[in-house]
């Protein structure tokens, strides 16, 4: 699972209100070369939540990214190739992601996360 | 003589996963689905900036359609409730994101981050094998099927970016579920119709509900849909010629119910282009005079 995916994945438990984002613990984590794309990086800047993507890259174990940004720094090559790494390059292969209010856990198995809900959860 | 025993069936604990794998290796499934994603997503009505955005595709499968937007450059989330499927898409190795997730319990995306939706062939009637059955699951007694299609749309709605598009290809046979649909994406907030391709062709008819976030507007008025006689198509302001290809439904009154569509009388110039066919195959047919297709009496 890509950090672009874990950046618009939110908790969907009944009764939770805010489900987002979702804490990550990573057993194992896997680097994929994606090719780079200037275009699509600032058009996502938008709407990518920076805080989240900056928490989820650190427990991947990538700490490149800067903690506050503005988007002046989107002009910067530097920037955009770490932005780049961290939202499509790195994978969360197996883990779990847990919902910040109830703590309920999702497993992640082959890098796809497990969002199923169960019947009490809807 | 004692009949040989016939070969066990696969165990069922394995069906799944072996027609997962017969679905996706069907040349001619990957041709159609490829068809059907490539026209969905014109019918998306994407900017036309080059600008690769974030899509969804819903019930994505095996991911034959999120390929399809691959190619065309966006990235996109895969959403499907068959692990099965998703297992077949990781061998695929597809650029998407895959979630393993069930659409009627919602989606569970952040609000306002999804450029567009696809979903290709996710509802199916309930004869086919691999169809999860979304809008009338009734194994899960506490998952009544209008509260599932209730949270579907809501939170559909919910993470759409302001004027995106949602773009399902349905079946035909649905008609009455189709109907079903559009009422709930109505009250949702959603505003659209149903584009249909082919409208004459029992063979290649095909069906997309078009469905926009944010109230009608000239922007999002409903495509023509794709004609034998004609090739064109998503011509976004043209929405006044529709009546027999889209039904236009605004999100204040109830989506009228679709006009029986009735085969166009066969005219004459049809008639002649069907002799025509069948003398080329080389069968014997009557010669065409001023009496082919003329109109008979009701009684005839």
């Amino acid at each position: 699972m890509r950090l672009l995916t874990h950046n618009m994945l939110s908790s969907n438990i009944k009764g939770v209100t805010n489900g987002f984002p979702l804490r990550i613990e990573a057993e194992k984590v896997v680097e994929k070369t994606v090719d780079f794309n200037a275009d699509f990086l600032k058009n996502m800047f938008a709407k990518v939540e920076w805080n989240a993507l900056v928490e989820a890259s650190k427990t991947m174990g990538y700490f490149e990214l800067p903690d506050n940004v503005e988007s002046s720094m989107l002009e910067s090559d530097e920037f955009l190739q770490k932005f780049h790494h961290a939202l499509l390059e790195l994978h969360l292969e197996e883990g779990a992601l847990i919902c910040p209010e109830t703590g309920r856990k999702f497993p992640v198995s082959k890098g796809i996360p497990n969002m199923l809900l169960h019947e009490d959860e809807v | 003589m004692t009949s040989r025993p016939e070969l066990q069936a696969p165990p069922e604990i394995f069906y799944n996963d072996e027609e997962a794998r017969k679905y996706t290796s069907s040349s001619r499934i990957i041709d159609i689905q490829a068809k059907l994603s490539e026209r969905a997503l014109e019918l998306l009505a994407l900017p036309d900036d080059d600008m690769p955005k974030l899509l969804l595709d819903i019930g994505c499968g095996s991911g034959l359609s999120g390929e399809t937007l691959t190619e065309n450059g966006h990235q996109w989330i895969g959403l499907d409730i068959s692990q099965a499927m998703l297992d077949v898409a990781l061998e695929r190795e597809v650029e998407g994101g895959l979630v393993l997730s069930d659409m009627g319990q919602g989606l569970g995306l952040r609000p306002g981050v999804v450029d567009g939706a696809i979903s290709i062939s996710a509802v199916q009637p309930p004869a086919v094998s691999l169809s999860y059955q979304w809008l009338c699951n009734a194994d899960k007694s506490s998952h009544e099927p209008r509260l599932r299609l209730k949270v579907f749309f809501a939170t559909l709605y919910r993470c759409l970016a302001r004027g995106a598009r949602a773009v399902f290809q349905v079946y035909p046979e649905n008609l009455a579920q189709r109907e079903l649909i559009l009422g709930f994406a109505m009250r949702a907030g959603f505003s659209g119709g149903v584009v249909v391709d082919f409208p004459h062709s029992t063979k290649s008819r095909k069906e997309y509900l078009v469905l926009t976030c944010g109230p009608p507007s000239l922007r999002s008025s409903i495509p023509k849909g794709k004609n034998e006689d004609e090739e064109s198509c998503g011509d976004e302001e043209s929405s006044g010629d529709d009546e027999n290809d889209a039904v236009c439904v605004s999100d204040r009154h109830r989506p009228r119910k679709k006009q029986k569509l009735n085969k166009k009388v066969k005219g004459r110039e049809w008639v002649m282009r069907k002799k025509e066919h069948i003398r080329r195959k080389g069968n014997a047919v009557p010669l065409d005079t001023k009496y082919t297709a003329r109109k008979r009496k009701a009684r005839f």
